[in-house]
C-alpha cells in the first residue's frame, strides 16, 4: 500500500509539448526518491501532477493508494510541496511565513507558532526568524521555504529542485537535514545534480525527454548498464582498442573508455605494460546518466538556458 | 487532523493585509485617497450641488477596487511567489483561500468606507432602511468585483499584465460609468452603454434610495434583479471556471 505508483502518465500542453510520454513507475513511498533529469525533462510536469496541480492528460498515479486525480482532497491533507519557482514574500520574515503557512493548513494560532520555530531552529534558521525574508541571502531563502513546509504534519513532501542555485556548502547543510527529516515523511525530490542523487536517494528515478529511462536503488540502476568500468586516460596517450564498450573523448583532450568487467581488466593490464598513466573506477552516476540517457537533445538544450542555474 | 477555518481566513488577512501594510504603508494611503481624490474633484467642479452623488460614488468604487485589487493581489502572490501552487498542494480551502483575501481588501478599504461613512451622515443622512437598502447594493458590488477579480487572478499568468488589467477594469467600471455623477448627464445614445457596467445599477440604485432620481419601481427592481442577477451568474461562473488545479 505505502507505494508511489503511476500507469502511463501523460501530459500534453496545449495540444502541442509532450512533456511526459507514458511514465509507469512503482516505488517505495518512505524515504527519499529522488528524479533526476536535464532541464525540460519533464520533472516539474511530473511532481506538479503528483501533487495535485496539474491534472494529467491520461495515465493515473496514486500515493499509498490515494488517486492524484480522483482523490485529489484526500491526499491534499497529507502533502506539502516547494514549487521550483517559488520564493519567500518578500514582506514578512521567516517564523511569519511559515505560520501563515501553517494556518492556511488549518493549524490553530498558538499551534502553528510551536511548530513554525521549532521548524526554523530545525533548519538552524532561528537566527534568522524576525528578519524580513527580502534581506536574506538565496541560500537562507531557499531554506525558509523547506522549513514552512516541514512544520507542517504532511508526510508526503515534494521539494522541486529545493538546492539548484545554493553554494555547494549550503547544499550539504540542507543534505543533511532532508536525510534528518526524511525519517518519518516522504520526500519526493527533483535534481539535477546527479551527485545529490546518489549522496540522498533511496530510490532514484531518472527522466529523459519525458520518458522514465530507469528506476531503482542506485546500485541496482549501476548493476542494470551494460558498462560498469570506466577508464580515464590523459590527453594524447595512445588509446587502446576497445572491442565491448565506448570510447569518448572529452573536450579538454582527455578519454574515458566505458566497458565491461572483463575488458577493464584486459585493457587495465595492457596500459600498465605500455607505463600509460590511467585510472579505473566503477561508473559514476554521471556516467550512468551518460549511458542511459545520452547527449543533451535539441529540446533539453533549449530548456536549459543560461541563467536559470 | 480537525482544521480551523477562522485559522485559515486570519492567515490571508495576516499575509495580505497585516504584514503588508506593515511594510507599505503606502498601499493603504493609495486605497483611502483614490476615492477620496474623486470625490473632491467632482464636489468642486459642481460647486457642492453632487456632494452626495460624490460620496455614494466613493463608497461604490471602494468596493469595486477591493476586487481589483484582490485580482492584482491573488496574482502576485500567485505568480511571484508560487503561493497558490503551493495552497492547492494542501488542505486549504480555494473558498476559504478567497474570502480571506476578500477580507483583507476590506481591510484596506476600511478607513475609506469609515471617512465616506461619516460624510455621508452629515450631508446624506439616510434614514436606517435607506442606509440599509445601500448597504445592500454596496455588498452586491463587492461581491461582483471580487468574484471578478478573482477569475482574472487565476487566468492571469504575468503580473505586470495583471496590474494593468486591474487598472483598466477600474477605470471602465467606477470613473467612466456614472458612479459619482447622475446616469442623466451623458448623452442618450451612450447612456445604454453605461447599462454594461454594472456599476451603473448600483449607482442608480443608491442615488434613487436618497432621492436623487426618481426612478418609477419597475426600473429600480429592474435594477436590483440585474444587480443580484449578475453577482449570482458570476459566482456560479468563477466556481466553475477559476483556475485553482491547472489543467
Ligand atoms: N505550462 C507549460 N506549457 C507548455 N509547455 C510547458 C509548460 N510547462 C512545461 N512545458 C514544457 O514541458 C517540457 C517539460 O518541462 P518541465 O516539466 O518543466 O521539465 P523540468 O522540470 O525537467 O525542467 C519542456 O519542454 C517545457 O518547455
Ligand atoms: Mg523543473
Amino acid at each position: 500500500m505505502d507505494q508511489l505508483v503511476t500507469e502511463k502518465l501523460t501530459k500534453r500542453y496545449g495540444g502541442k509539448t509532450l512533456a511526459l510520454q507514458e511514465v509507469s513507475l512503482s516505488a517505495p513511498s518512505s524515504g527519499i526518491f529522488a528524479l533526476i533529469g536535464r532541464n525540460g525533462a519533464g520533472k516539474t510536469t511530473l511532481v506538479r501532477i503528483l501533487a495535485t496541480e496539474l491534472a494529467p492528460t491520461s495515465g493515473s498515479a496514486s500515493i499509498n493508494g490515494i488517486d492524484v486525480v480522483k482523490e485529489d482532497k484526500k491526499l491534499r491533507e497529507r502533502i506539502a510541496i516547494v514549487p521550483q519557482e517559488a520564493r519567500t514574500i518578500s514582506w514578512m520574515t521567516p517564523k511569519q511565513s511559515a505560520l501563515a503557512y501553517l494556518m492556511w493548513r488549518g493549524f490553530g494560532h498558538s499551534e502553528a507558532k510551536k511548530r513554525a520555530e521549532e521548524s526554523l531552529g530545525r533548519l538552524k534558521l532561528d537566527k534568522y526568524a524576525d528578519t524580513l525574508n527580502r534581506s536574506l541571502s538565496g541560500g537562507t531563502k531557499r531554506k525558509v521555504l523547506a522549513a514552512m513546509v516541514l512544520a507542517s504534519e504532511a508526510d508526503i513532501v515534494f521539494l522541486d529542485e529545493p538546492t539548484t542555485g545554493l553554494d555547494p556548502i549550503s547544499r550539504r547543510d540542507f543534505w543533511d537535514i532532508l536525510r534528518e527529516l526524511a525519517k518519518d515523511r516522504f520526500i519526493f525530490l527533483t535534481t539535477h545534480y546527479l551527485e545529490e542523487a546518489e549522496q540522498l536517494a533511496d530510490t532514484l528515478g531518472i527522466l529523459g525527454e519525458g520518458r522514465l529511462v530507469a528506476i531503482g536503488s542506485v546500485p541496482s540502476i549501476r548493476g542494470r548498464i551494460r558498462y560498469q568500468y570506466s577508464i580515464k586516460l590523459p590527453p594524447k596517450v595512445p588509446v587502446p582498442g576497445v572491442s565491448k564498450g565506448e570510447v569518448i573523448t572529452g573536450r579538454n583532450g582527455e578519454v574515458q573508455i566505458l566497458t565491461n568487467e572483463d575488458e577493464a581488466f584486459a585493457i587495465s593490464r595492457s596500459l600498465s605494460v605500455a607505463g600509460t598513466r590511467f585510472s579505473i573506477s566503477p561508473v559514476s552516476l554521471d556516467d550512468i546518466f551518460f549511458q542511459l540517457v545520452g547527449e543533451p537533445t535539441q529540446r533539453e538544450q533549449e530548456a536549459a538556458t543560461p541563467g536559470e542555474e | 487532523m480537525k482544521r480551523s477555518y477562522s485559522s485559515q481566513l486570519m492567515a490571508a488577512i495576516l499575509v495580505n493585509s497585516v504584514y503588508e501594510m506593515k511594510n507599505y504603508p503606502i498601499n493603504l494611503v493609495n486605497t483611502v485617497l483614490s476615492p477620496l481624490s474623486f470625490l473632491i474633484v467632482i464636489t468642486f467642479v459642481s460647486k457642492g450641488t453632487l456632494i452626495g452623488q460624490a460620496i455614494e460614488g466613493g463608497l461604490i468604487m471602494s468596493m469595486f477596487q477591493s476586487g481589483t485589487a484582490l485580482q492584482g493581489d491573488i496574482s502576485h502572490l500567485k505568480n511571484d511567489f508560487k503561493l497558490q501552487d503551493m495552497l492547492v498542494s494542501s488542505p486549504a480551502s480555494p473558498s476559504v483561500y478567497v474570502l480571506g483575501m476578500a477580507i483583507s481588501e476590506l481591510i484596506y478599504v476600511a478607513p475609506a468606507l469609515l471617512v465616506l461613512v461619516v460624510l455621508g451622515q452629515i450631508y446624506i443622512h439616510p434614514s436606517a432602511l435607506q442606509a440599509l437598502e445601500m448597504a445592500a447594493a454596496l455588498l452586491l458590488m463587492f461581491v461582483t468585483s471580487i468574484t471578478i477579480g478573482f477569475m482574472f487572478a487565476t487566468l492571469s499568468s504575468d503580473i505586470v499584465q495583471s496590474f494593468a488589467w486591474s487598472r483598466l477594469l477600474t477605470t471602465i467600471f467606477t470613473t467612466v460609468t456614472p458612479v459619482y455623477y447622475p446616469l442623466t448627464y451623458i448623452p442618450l445614445p451612450f447612456r445604454y452603454l453605461a447599462y454594461l457596467s454594472p456599476t451603473t445599477y448600483a449607482a442608480e440604485i443608491m442615488q434613487n434610495v436618497v432621492g436623487y432620481l426618481q426612478e418609477s419601481a419597475s426600473v429600480v427592481i429592474t435594477d436590483w434583479a440585474v444587480l443580484g442577477g449578475v453577482t449570482a451568474v458570476l459566482l456560479v461562473v468563477v466556481s466553475r471556471k477559476a483556475r485553482w488545479k491547472e489543467t
